[in-house]
């Protein structure tokens, strides 16, 4: 009898315990936001996630599965915004009921490993760049590379192209510019974020290729420009479509960023592949956030804004650090307008929309 | 007849037939799920089979994401040539260490080399992709790759000058591709072939071995004339063994085989495993699209081949033991 008594009070402390534990749980699980996708964003992702915590904001719990995942992740609302490298097709965004803004820029530089060449004072071109990962031009000393680079003494060593094994963004942007000044490039492999080269071998991530690129005489490859300047790369410079040959650097990416088409491009996908100017660097690219426009949480949506707010404001020093660009001030205010189609209801989430 | 203990007290009856249940549901578990996961893996992958053609599919080698257009062909001469290679090169020396190990190591070597050995099983086949990656690899094409260009020149490459395919150890000795990978795989499956080798050598019967000594016969007449003939099915299981594993290495592959998804055209060329391909494009492969199917179908073909090869080795290893 005594037993009975005691036990179910016993009970109801631990039960009151445990569900004690459980909401607590459940409230610091909902002030963790998620996202899935690019890992070409990633570094600065993570950076803003540890400064805006730090600064007492909501956790970010970003998972670069790469870009493809990233759509899918979004598309079955697994998670809270998805993160994609290529912009995503309006008649795809349109369906999924999805909003995509950029978040931040990003540019792709040329690496190369040539034995007694200074790689940061080469010239090379688009059109050449596209030959050898057709396996058109396979040695270092052709005629062509040494007629853009007079004075250069150029060895007999073969052209060694090193790519990215696994689809990877970085790849999207590189074929989508060698597609666009290489028309046999164009029909023969075409861009996507994993093609099938002619020539070469494949490493696995910027690192792979940058390590790749090292270990190989005459080996060149393609990396975020963030890797090529951490692991003291050689980068050669490229032409750009005004005929100018200029050496990759944040002001050159700026340039290109400024001139971007970003007012009449839909869904902001504006392209800075290619771009006339004479300082502007010819690869560069901004990464995209995908948000659901009926979102489930709107709570949680609303958090993602805040804090992407809260980037575009306060995350200039994580961008430089990391060598990515930020976007222009214009272009911050024409995602925050793209935020005001989330709805709840009838009424947007983001504050900000009137 | 099994006798069953206590079979008229019925309540210990009914415990132990309950264990035997559970005992049968465990087991049935393991069984469904590989039925299960073969048909997934069919199911997921048919739409590849179905635009292809199986034998389209296995016999194409083109690999384009950009056009949607996908064969199997070249991933899976990957993943069986540099089996191959590496079975070549793990197989004499794996037995050789089975039979040093059995024969003619002093006895208070054998456990700490034999330990040894079985420790490179132990190593996570991550680090032999790193391994391979930063050291082997400069190492093959520096050093390797051009003596073996310069002392192999005189074959000739096949089929003929008109229509090459295959150039044996010419072209750019970029360090990673087919012989690399296969070197790797070589020493990964080597603990798991030297230890069934071993095994394997230890059943001949010490009866016979002395025999042949009595006879005046030699080691080496001892080992081809007596031992090799008395376990030939089990050795051949050991291979087969270290096959299986080397068919499904993923993470070392990918590092230092050069995933180019094209058919190799020489021992330095740089290509693409089943596993390799599979790791490599997976994350990226949008749900429902082609591409994500034809990763399925090379799922099925890689269960289906390492399924048969595990298969006749235990078949061969118990022949072997039968004999």
């Amino acid at each position: 009898m005594k037993m009975s008594k005691i036990m179910p009070r016993r009970m109801a402390i631990g039960a009151l315990a445990a569900i004690a534990a459980l909401a607590s749980a459940g409230a610091a699980f909902a002030d963790e936001i998620t996202g899935a996708g690019a890992t070409f964003p990633q570094p600065v992702y993570t950076r803003w996630a540890e400064q805006y915590a730090g600064q007492g904001g909501d956790t970010l719990n970003y998972q670069g599965i790469g870009s493809g995942a990233g759509v899918t992740q979004i598309i079955n609302r697994t998670v809270d915004f998805g993160a994609s490298d290529a912009p995503v097709a309006p008649e795809r965004l349109a369906s999924q009921n999805l909003v995509q803004f950029p978040a931040v820029i990003g540019a792709v530089v040329v690496a190369v490993n040539i034995p007694g060449v200074d790689g940061n004072a080469l010239k090379l071109t688009g059109p050449l760049v596209g030959d050898m990962y057709l396996g058109r031009l396979r040695m270092w000393n052709d005629a062509r590379i040494r007629a853009l680079n007079p004075g250069v003494n150029l060895p007999a060593v073969a052209i060694a192209p090193v790519y990215r094994a696994d689809s990877s963004g970085t790849t999207n942007i590189f074929t989508t510019y060698l597609s666009a000044v290489n028309l046999p490039f164009n029909t023969t492999i075409g861009a996507g974020s994993s093609v099938s080269f002619r020539a070469g071998i494949g490493a696995p991530g910027n690192a792979g290729v940058a390590g790749a690129v090292r270990n190989t005489r005459g080996g060149i490859g393609y990396v975020e420009y963030a890797y090529a300047t951490e692991n003291n790369m050689q980068t050669p410079m490229l032409q750009n479509r005004s005929g100018q040959f200029v050496r990759p650097s944040v002001q050159a990416f700026a340039a290109s960023a400024a001139q971007a088409p970003w007012a009449t491009a839909p869904n902001m996908a504006a392209s800075m592949i290619n771009t006339a100017g004479a300082a502007n660097w010819p690869i560069v690219s901004a990464t995209y956030i995908l948000l659901p426009k009926n979102p489930a949480d709107a709570e949680r949506s609303r958090k993602v804004m805040q804090f992407f707010d809260w980037a575009f404001r306060s995350g200039q020093g994580a961008v430089d650090a990391l060598h990515y660009i930020p976007l222009p001030a214009a272009v911050q205010n024409q995602a925050r307008q793209r935020w005001c189609q989330v709805r709840s209801g009838n009424a947007p989430v983001w504050n900000g929309c009137h | 007849m099994t006798a069953v203990p206590f079979e008229n007290s019925r309540k210990l009856h009914l415990g132990e037939s309950l264990f035997k249940i559970l005992l049968y549901v465990a087991a049935c578990v393991v069984l469904v799920t590989l039925a299960a996961i073969l048909i997934i893996l069919f199911v997921s992958g048919k739409d590849a089979f179905a635009r292809f053609g199986i034998v389209g599919f296995l016999t194409t080698d083109q690999w384009d994401p950009v056009r949607d257009l996908y064969g199997a062909a070249a991933p899976i001469v990957g993943t069986l040539a540099s089996a191959a290679i590496a079975l070549a090169i793990a197989w004499p020396l794996g037995f050789g260490i089975a039979y040093f190990l059995t024969e003619i190591c002093p006895r208070r070597l054998r456990a700490p080399l034999g330990i040894a050995i079985e420790l490179l099983a132990a190593i996570p086949s991550i680090v032999y992709g790193m391994w391979g990656f930063f050291i082997l690899a400069p190492f093959m094409s520096t050093s390797i790759e051009p003596w073996l260009t310069e002392n192999f020149s005189w074959l000739p490459v096949l089929p003929n000058d008109m229509n090459p395919l295959w150039f044996w150890f010419q072209g750019a000795p970029v360090g990673v591709g087919l012989l690399t990978a296969g070197v790797v795989l070589a020493i990964m499956i080597l603990p798991f072939i030297a230890a069934t080798s071993r095994d394997v050598l230890l059943t001949t019967p010490q009866l016979l071995k002395d025999g042949g000594y009595a006879m005046g016969a030699t080691r080496w007449e001892v080992l081809t004339g007596v031992v090799i003939p008395a376990v030939r099915g089990s050795l051949f299981g050991a291979v087969f063994l270290g096959l299986g594993r080397a068919l499904g290495e993923t993470m070392a592959v990918t590092f230092v085989i050069g995933n180019a998804n094209r058919l190799p055209d020489g021992f330095f060329a740089p290509t693409a495993s089943i596993a390799s391909i599979v790791a490599n494009t997976f994350p990226e492969a949008d749900a429902g699209s082609m591409k994500l199917a034809a990763l399925f179908a090379l799922g099925f073909i890689l269960f289906v081949v390492s399924f048969f090869v595990l298969a006749l080795a235990r078949l061969l290893l118990r022949q072997g033991r039968m004999a």
